[in-house]
């Protein structure tokens, strides 16, 4: 059973300097809010793993928080570039930015394989891409009915796994609906779990189609953070804040406009305890 | 940028959003990638092809949103949806599973051969490599939908002689790459820029200027190509927007989300 905690003790217990992290969300339910509560507490080191390291990816790396990141695709979405994730790889700052690089599916199955507690997994792609060249986690394996080679990436199974839901019951079961990503996946493949969401329910969770259900005992820890979504969303409780996506361009372009907005909006902010 | 600058660049733009959405007449379905590529499959929906199954790398299948989404998982595509399943399953399933017509791309540099860079960029001796958002879900969008489609503006930034990096194959360096790959489907088939379209040459793969965009010469063609552009002998010219297609166009475009 998933313990309800804060935010705050959640992440003092369950993030580490240099864990591997993965904060999902596939443009819907992203867990900002842990994100600001991990720059906070000042972590370090981590190895930040996500299929598309949208802004709140370009908030951990300026803040630098970050030594490496595993991702499939880093802009800002429908708007341009994450220029502190561009000046990382670019300028090392705030410090270097190490990179490894795959493409959507090659992610996605690496996940696949993680929850699966296998070593790989395999899937037909990368061929003719310069990608592999760049990473050790992919590699080809001859399938052995057919003969056929095929592209087969390593199981990425972070140490901890961070995502937002639309709600728990007080057990610490959790359910997420909408567009769900790969949410389950990284929950499955990581070594812990921390849950946040809009609303905590008292009696049972009431089904709803299409939707994940994660039993509270794959779960560590259950934090109530509505809106934690923000400026993502989560369905039934929030629409995206298209126009806050828009304004982090300007926002993160300049380093002190970056580290003043820091300050003002999560440095100094006490949240969630 | 003068005011008539601005208005050219747009006419322009506009020329290159209503071809890529005629380009999907008759497509089932389309892989769509963000940016002017949903721009043009949505354009698609309300013209040329109102059945066309817009399916997203977010999860959605069969998407009908009322305006542009900013970003592949805003909830309107969600919401509008036939079917919302997971992001290993859309890859999986439905991607490599090779139940896709039509993968819709842009692309940061393209080659004569059609494949595409997204990942990196070489800024000369004395800059850092400058950095692009990635692959995306574009090597194995290419790799297996029946057909590619690529849209992008018409520069030599853009159409390069060599991509300094190989994000996605395209048809590689000639005729048989992509069987020799074990890659599905006719690879790209058609670039749409704002001053024409490029396909393919059946014989060595090589992209051609088939169609020029009304008021655009071959030699503005050429000269905005970072490589030695061949014409097609039959080099036609694209029919004007109409009055519909633009109505539609700056009516999606007007309703929300960014233009592309």
């Amino acid at each position: 059973m998933a313990d309800i905690r804060s935010l705050h003790d959640a992440v003092r217990d369950l993030v580490h300097d240099g864990d591997t992290v993965a904060l999902e969300g596939f443009t819907h339910l992203i867990p900002f809010a842990a994100a600001h509560e991990i720059i906070r507490q000042g972590v370090t080191g981590l190895t930040l793993a996500r299929m598309t390291p949208d802004v709140v990816y370009d908030q951990l790396i300026g803040a630098g928080a970050a030594r490496r990141l595993v991702f499939s695709w880093g802009g800002n979405p429908g708007v341009g570039s994450l220029h502190r994730f561009r000046d990382a790889v670019e300028n090392g700052w705030p410090h270097p930015l190490e990179l490894d690089e795959h493409s959507h599916a090659g992610m996605a199955n690496r996940y696949v394989a993680g929850a699966s507690k296998l070593p790989f997994a395999v899937l037909r792609g990368y061929r003719g891409s310069g990608l592999p060249a760049r990473t050790d986690t992919i590699s080809t394996v001859t399938c052995p009915f057919t003969g056929e080679e095929l592209a087969a990436v390593a199981a990425l199974n972070p140490d901890v796994t961070i995502v937002h839901a639309q709600q728990a019951d007080r057990r610490g079961n959790v359910q997420l609906w909408g567009l769900t990503g790969v949410q389950k996946e990284a929950v499955l493949a990581a070594g812990r779990v921390l849950v946040t969401v809009e609303e905590i329910v008292e009696g049972a969770l009431e089904p709803r189609p299409g939707s994940v259900v994660l039993p509270g005992w794959v779960i560590d820890a259950v934090a109530l953070v509505p809106g934690g979504a923000h400026p993502s969303y989560a369905a039934g409780y929030s629409v995206r804040d298209n126009d806050f996506y828009q304004r982090w361009d300007a926002v993160s372009r300049d380093r002190d406009t970056f580290l003043r907005w820091l300050d003002e909006n999560v440095r100094n902010v006490r949240k969630g305890s | 940028m003068s005011g008539t600058d601005d208005a050219a660049r747009r006419g322009r733009d506009e020329l290159m959003e209503v071809n890529a959405a005629r380009a999907l007449a008759g497509a089932r379905s389309c892989f769509v990638g963000i940016g002017l590529p949903s721009t043009a499959a949505n354009l698609a929906r309300r013209t040329v092809n109102p059945d066309l199954v817009l399916v997203y790398e977010s999860g959605t299948i069969g998407s009908r949103p009322t305006r542009l989404p900013l970003s592949i998982g805003d909830g309107e595509l969600a919401d509008t949806a036939d079917a919302v399943v997971s992001v290993p399953e859309i890859f999986n399933y439905w991607l490599q599973g090779g139940r896709i017509d039509v993968g819709f791309l842009g692309a940061a540099q393209l080659d004569r051969f059609a494949n595409i860079n997204t990942t990196v960029v070489d800024r000369g001796p004395d800059r850092p490599e400058g950095r692009l958002p990635g692959a995306g879900g574009a090597p194995e969008i290419a790799a297996n939908c029946g057909a590619v489609l690529i849209v992008l503006r018409h520069t030599r930034r853009n159409l390069v002689p060599a991509l300094d990096f190989v994000t996605t194959v395209g048809h590689g360096a000639g005729p048989g790459d992509r069987a020799a790959l074990g890659m599905r489907g006719a690879g790209p088939t058609a670039i749409i820029t704002d001053l024409g379209v490029l396909r393919p040459d059946p014989d060595t793969a090589e992209l051609v200027l088939s169609a020029l965009h009304p008021g655009v010469t071959p030699e503005q063609a050429r000269e905005a190509t970072g490589w030695d552009l061949r014409v097609a002998p039959d080099l036609t010219t694209t029919q004007a927007p109409t009055d519909a297609e633009l109505s539609a166009l700056r009516a999606l475009k007007a309703a929300g989300g960014k233009a592309s």
